[in-house]
């Protein structure tokens, strides 16, 4: 039985691929076939071209960060402030919300674009979270 | 085929109070925020034949026809968060245009304040599959402030935008909200004290985020030929415009926009009027930043310029640029989709009713709302005779 606080993601038949693929600490993407190129949330189909021919393709795991926020309120049940909310631009090209950890909270030590790798949150047997970390 | 001056808002009224209401539920403030703009324009309930409206539970407006004892022949319960009212001021106008109805209602009632406090914290989310449940929340990001701090941090990183040009607008708005008795945070502000003020989500202080409150408002729409058979002058819908882009922020090609490029270009298009016309301008403004990006995206100045433009002062009582006179989401009231409130301030500037915070001669006046996560706007731009 886990003690994880926070609010998990409730897996749906189209998202169950990324999921999966976290819980083997991999991030796995999308990728629409027609465009040639990635995109997220995971769909059936692509946003940009509503083709139908997709796949799944891994990710290095690594980006910039677009931007971020230090919360200093508990925006959602479960966190403690102040923590570090992020989105994620991912060197293949989509974007991800994620949090920055492994770096003191504070307005002085981030910075838009410094660049950022995946670090895997096991939360519960069956889910795990892609977070991100400052790269070396 | 141009919706331009085919209809008027000839009634506007909020609840008897605004702010913190304890005993009221959501449904009650619609209905005493009706009861209230229908006697402004002097109409009876029984000639109401449409009704706009969102923010109830489930069907929002066959609820509310049905508290109300209304039967109408026309509704819309079109959700788009804060700027939902505008959209329905549209909405209103291109179904009494088609001949769908004559006289349209539009409410708003919420208890933002005193409802949180009976409930407990509550999630705006309820299908545990939709993306943000799995993309967002697990990672922290939940209500509004949570998400428009990020956008606002990319605006400062690519343009330069300052946190002393966010603190300009929280004081101008509450300089205005000074010189309204009904509005809630009348305290002076400077913006040292902006500045030296807690941090709710970095890049904002507490002074950047609107207030949490109670209030409902309404607003009723006739037809041109309808337009001058009733108590006030009419306030003539001259453009209007809506759009959307995304509901999550990861759904934005880039961050630091919003829909009013698009909402704007077509309300100022109809209106065949220029941005030096209009005289007052009423955006809604839940955080500073959405005040300050939403100028760019209409168009008031060059993008990544709205922080040198906004600073001095500019949108004070005084300034040149008279923006948001009732005091704002910031200072005035705010009880959730305040978008209500900036379209009752424009008719109140238009007929000249603002007392200490009329704007002189002001006879065009920009409206736009904007809801979700910087997600959905409605532009209005509304003019007196």
């Amino acid at each position: 039985m886990s003690d994880y606080a926070k609010p998990l993601p409730y897996p749906s038949p189209e998202t169950q691929p990324f999921w999966d693929a976290c819980k083997r600490h991999e991030l796995s993407l999308p990728y629409c076939r027609a465009c040639a190129r990635f995109f997220f949330y995971p769909r059936r189909f692509c946003p940009r071209c509503f083709s139908w021919d997709i796949d799944w393709r891994a990710c290095s795991g690594r980006g910039t960060l677009y931007t971020f926020a230090i919360q200093y309120r508990p925006q959602v049940p479960g966190f403690t402030p102040p923590y570090v909310t992020a989105i994620v631009q991912l060197e293949e090209g989509p974007r991800l919300m994620t949090n920055l950890v492994g770096i003191e909270p504070s307005p002085e030590r981030i910075r838009c674009d410094m660049p950022v790798e995946v670090t895997w949150e096991d939360a519960t047997g069956e889910i795990t979270l892609p977070l991100f970390r400052p790269a070396p | 085929m141009s919706l331009k001056r085919k209809v008027a808002i000839v009634g506007a009224d909020e609840t008897d109070q605004i702010g913190i209401i304890p005993d009221a539920t959501p449904i009650m403030l619609h209905a005493e925020a009706a009861r209230n703009a229908l006697r402004d324009a002097g109409i009876d309930k029984s000639e109401v034949d449409a009704v706009l409206t969102c923010g109830i539970s489930g069907m929002a407006s066959t609820q509310l026809c049905e508290y109300l004892g209304i039967v109408p022949q026309y509704t819309d319960s079109t959700m788009t968060g804060g700027s939902s009212f505008e959209i329905h001021v549209e909405h209103a106008a291109a179904a009494i245009n088609a001949g769908l109805c004559s006289v349209a209602l539009i409410t708003h009632g919420e208890t933002g304040h005193s409802g949180r406090m009976r409930r407990g914290p509550r999630g705006g989310f309820f299908d545990p599959t939709l993306p943000a449940m799995q993309f967002e929340v697990p990672f922290g990001v939940g209500g509004a402030p949570s998400a428009y701090c990020m956008a606002a941090m990319r605006h400062m990183h690519q343009y330069g935008t300052t946190s002393e040009q966010l603190a300009e607008i929280a004081v101008a708005t509450r300089k205005w909200a000074q010189l309204n008795p009904r509005a809630m945070m009348r305290d002076d502000l400077t913006i040292e004290d902006v500045l030296s003020s807690r941090w709710i989500a970095y890049p904002f202080h507490i002074y950047d985020c609107c207030l949490v409150t109670d209030a409902g408002g309404a607003v009723v729409v006739v037809g041109a030929e309808r337009a001058r058979d009733f108590k006030k002058k009419p306030v003539w819908v001259l453009g209007s415009g809506e759009a959307s882009t995304h509901q999550s922020l990861l759904g934005m090609d880039d961050i630091t926009t919003t829909p009013a490029r698009y909402s704007g270009k077509a309300a100022f298009e109809m209106a065949g009027v220029t941005h030096a016309d209009i005289d007052v301008v009423e955006v809604y403004d839940s955080f500073t930043y959405t005040a300050l990006v939403t100028l760019e995206e209409l168009g008031f100045c060059a993008k990544g310029e709205g922080g040198p433009f906004v600073s001095g002062q500019r949108t004070a009582p005084g300034g040149d640029f008279p923006m948001n006179t009732n005091g704002g989401g910031l200072s005035y009231t705010h009880p959730g989709m305040y978008g209500m409130f900036i379209l009752i301030e424009a008719v109140r500037q238009l007929r000249g009713e603002c007392g200490a915070r009329q704007v002189p001669d002001a006879r065009l006046a920009l409206v736009n709302g904007t809801g979700g996560t910087l997600s959905a706007t409605g532009t209005l731009i509304l003019g007196a005779d």
